[in-house]
């Protein structure tokens, strides 16, 4: 059978991952490019006797090195060379599309132009004439609809013809004289000094004048490049003198000028543009007035939807991983295997699939909105705003925003940024957000201490977390972010009705990219802790004698100048590692202390099922769920009997014993700044593709909860609060 | 009469006539479609006064008023 490679290219939003989906269906791999945090969708189909091969590279604009994506789709056509490049193009936006297929025009590429989009085109008056179109480009133009089946045989036939007879595009390409000479200049040195390049030289020469850092990079490391790069300077000298500007300026002109005259020979356009729907919707969503109020309530909404929908469902995959423990342990009896069954792998997977309720509603609300075209909108509103706050883009906004309610789908909607380092910077201040799973925290803290003014209490610590935020940001960019501003050009696409399929195509992909890539992570680290915990064989889990409490005995003198210094506090610190709720529970192990309000010693077997139910209350954190100290058989048994912990008087009573209400607060502080919990860093992990980001995370949020919970503390002293 | 792009109001249209500067946000606007002789109309202003709205080659764009401070437009 004889394989064909296909590669779809276009700018963002035209319809390529529709296709690509409609001729791969579950033939497909996602991944990431090697080294990039850009998703690599490949997939492959049957058509006649053919084995199709298709990928669907980045949406881009342009193939100047200006981002990433722009990088990861060029090298790919220069060095993959796929047999045929299927140029999908919104013909409502035509002469914008054109720009890049004039640069892979450049580049040789054997392509096919599909026109999509074609009922916008003919709401806004375009007609276009395909046929006069691919003649003057030398390229077979086909008119498709990528959501339906129209053209798809044409399309397909179409590549199968171009696969066997290429097209010749090089010569079509008209840049007027004084760009083609010097093009032509150059070659020729080219083509003399380093003729085994593997890009036709006229495209090298325009890079070269373009100034292209990647590409005078690849000429200096030939070694015979001298010549060549004097020449470039003699030519850039020259434009200068002649028009006041850079060559790579020229050459914009040059194409967007060839363009104009394809399009003013094969497009009809109506005189005066009319007001399409887009305008209108847009009146009022970017209204001065109602702009920002509007978004604040889809915002809300989102946030809404997310966690009163996902909460219950998380609740339920809670309770059946809770059930499912329980049954285990009952016919295996107590041990060490059972254990590490219910406590380590049942937990762990359980701490895993809490998530997913909240990540695929998440998913889907997001892909409606980006779909939409909404998404835009917000990032234009809100951009003023971050920018002059945090130096952010306003798409920046959201992820933060739904921190609030958990950092794992926070990072995960970093996604909609297109800048990586926006995306980095991001994804490293979000975990400040104070998380819901830190309010059982507080609320413990808070009913122990501060029952006067615990809403303050609470507020203040919500407001210290967006205010290191901001203050991390602007460090961030001074420093390891610097002078690597993103400037906001971003396209506001018309608004389109999602459709019900791509919105559940975008939530599948994205939900189970996580549950595959950071559920291993928790998973695996889940079982660490666990280990940690039961090891040595025979110690109760947990206890002073286990690893976990021996190394939090080491290290408990390093939080005593921030006002705890006892082991307790430590181990909590290192459970809260796993959940940041579960620091909670933790003392009601430790203290051996349920519900029920009393002080005695617990039993092993309390101590264990404790464990199990405080790794499985991951998704109590946001339902703003009371975390209790009872154990996971008596919360099955006795629901309606729960007594939350901070109402009791036997906790209340440890926790006063251990803390001083200085020492409480700077316990706070640092539990809503430090170490993110496990499942943020494995999302931080999957969306960057590197363990360099969530180890930094890791350490440098630690040193920043370290440093603030001191100042708290000796502060509070010097205040005289002790 | 010329003016820069960041000084135009809403609704106001014109054609470019010099994209000042240099560096990598002024070629990815020029490949965006802020070439000279372009046709260019400011659409709106967000809510906040900054980013502005803009037609461009028949579709809508959004930039920071200190970028577009660097593109000169004649107005019709
Ligand atoms: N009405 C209509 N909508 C379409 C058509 N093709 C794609 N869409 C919609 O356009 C949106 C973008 O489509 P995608 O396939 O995700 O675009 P893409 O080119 O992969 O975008 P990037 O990956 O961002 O570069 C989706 O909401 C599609 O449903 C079409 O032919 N007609
Ligand atoms: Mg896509």
């Amino acid at each position: 059978m004889d394989k064909i490679k296909i590669a779809l290219a276009g700018n963002p939003n035209v319809g390529k991952s529709t296709l690509f989906n409609r001729w791969t269906g579950m033939r497909q791999h996602v991944g990431n490019w090697p080294g990039k945090t850009v998703e690599k969708k490949e997939g492959s189909f049957k058509y006649d006797q053919y084995g199709m091969e298709v990928i669907d590279l980045p949406g881009n604009y342009s193939l100047t090195a200006y981002s990433v994506e722009e990088v990861v789709s060029r090298d790919y056509i220069v060095g993959e060379k796929p047999d045929v490049i299927v140029n999908i193009i919104d013909a409502a936006n035509l002469e914008r599309n054109l720009y890049l297929t004039v640069q892979m025009m450049e580049l040789g590429a054997n392509l096919v132009l599909a026109l999509n989009m074609n009922k916008f085109a003919r709401e806004k008056g375009l007609k276009i004439n395909k046929k006069q179109l691919s003649e003057l480009l030398g390229v077979p133009v086909i008119e498709i609809e990528a959501v339906d089946d129209t053209g798809s045989e044409k399309l397909l036939q179409t590549i199968v013809k171009v696969s066997k007879s290429p097209n010749v595009v090089l010569d079509r390409l008209e840049y007027g004289n004084e760009v083609s000479e010097h093009t032509k200049q150059l070659e020729k040195i080219i083509d003399q000094d380093i003729p085994q390049l593997d890009a036709p030289s006229s495209w090298i020469a325009l890079k070269l004048m373009e100034e292209d850092p990647e590409i005078i990079k690849k000429i200096e490391e030939t070694g015979k490049g001298q010549r060549v790069l004097k020449e470039i300077k003699k030519i850039q000298r020259h434009f200068n003198d002649v028009f006041g500007d850079d060559a790579d300026a020229a050459i914009t002109d040059a194409r967007y000028g060839f363009i104009a005259g394809l399009v003013s020979e094969s497009v009809k356009k109506p005189k005066i543009d009319k007001v399409t729907r887009s305008d209108l919707i847009d009146r009022v969503v970017t209204h001065k007035y109602l702009g920002i109020p509007i978004f604040l309530l889809i915002m809300w909404l989102t946030f809404q939807i997310t966690f009163t929908l996902g909460d219950p469902l998380g609740g339920y995959v809670e309770e059946a991983f809770a059930w499912l423990g329980e049954t285990i342990a009952a016919s295996m009896g107590e041990g060490f295997l059972t254990s590490f069954i219910v406590d380590g792998i049942i937990g762990g997977v359980g701490g895993v699939l809490v998530f997913v309720p909240l990540i695929f509603i998440l998913f889907l609300i997001l892909s409606i909105l980006e779909d939409s075209g909404y998404l835009a909108r917000a990032a234009f509103v809100m951009d003023r705003f971050m920018h002059k706050l945090v130096g952010l883009h306003g798409k920046s906004f959201i992820p933060m925003i739904l921190g609030f309610g958990c950092a794992v789908p926070g990072i995960m909607a970093t996604r909609t940024l297109e800048n990586e380092r926006d995306r980095l910077l991001t994804m490293l201040i979000v975990p400040f957000m104070s998380c819901s799973a830190r309010l059982p925290v507080y609320a413990l803290i808070v009913a122990a201490f501060f029952s006067a003014y615990q809403g303050w209490v609470i507020f203040s610590l919500y407001l210290l977390g967006i205010v290191v935020a901001i203050i991390v940001a602007a460090i961030f960019k001074k420093t390891i972010f610097k002078g690597m501003s993103a400037p906001f050009v971003m396209e506001l696409p018309p608004y389109r009705l999602p459709t019900a399929k791509g919105a559940l195509i975008h939530m599948w992909e994205r939900g189970a990219l996580f549950l595959k890539k950071a559920g291993t992570i928790i998973l695996a680290l889940s079982v660490v802790i666990w280990a940690l915990s039961s090891l040595p064989v025979g110690v109760e889990y947990g206890s002073q004698e286990s690893v976990t409490g021996q190394i939090g005995t080491v290290l408990s003198p390093i939080f005593a100048p921030l006002g705890f210094g006892e082991w307790q506090a430590t181990v909590a610190i290192i459970y809260g590692f796993l959940a940041k709720e579960v620091v909670v529970s933790t003392f009601g192990t430790l203290y051996g202390i349920d519900g029920d309000g009393g002080g005695e010693e617990a039993s092993d077997e309390e101590v264990s099922a404790n464990e199990t139910a405080s790794v499985e209350q991951v998704s109590n954190e946001a339902s703003g769920e009371q975390v209790s100290g009872e154990t996971a058989v008596e919360e099955a048994s006795a629901e309606e009997e729960e007594t939350a912990l901070e109402e009791d008087p036997g906790y209340i009573a440890v926790m006063q014993e251990l803390f001083t209400p200085l020492s409480a607060y700077a316990y706070m502080v640092f539990v809503l700044l430090y170490i993110p919990c496990l499942a943020t860093l494995a999302a931080i992990r999957r969306e960057t593709n590197s363990w360099k980001w969530p180890a930094f995370a890791a350490v440098y949020t630690f040193v920043v909860a370290y440093v603030v919970s001191f100042v708290v503390y000796q502060g509070g002293l010097i205040m005289g609060f002790a | 009469m010329i003016k820069t792009l960041n000084n135009l109001k809403q609704g106001e249209t014109g054609i470019i006539v010099a994209f000042k500067g240099k560096g990598n946000v002024r070629k990815h606007l020029m490949e965006m479609g802020l070439v000279r002789g372009s046709d260019i109309k400011v659409e709106r202003v967000a809510p906040l006064g900054d980013p502005i709205e803009i037609k461009i080659k028949g579709y809508s764009l959004s930039l920071r008023k200190e970028d577009a401070k660097k593109v000169e437009i004649e107005i019709k």
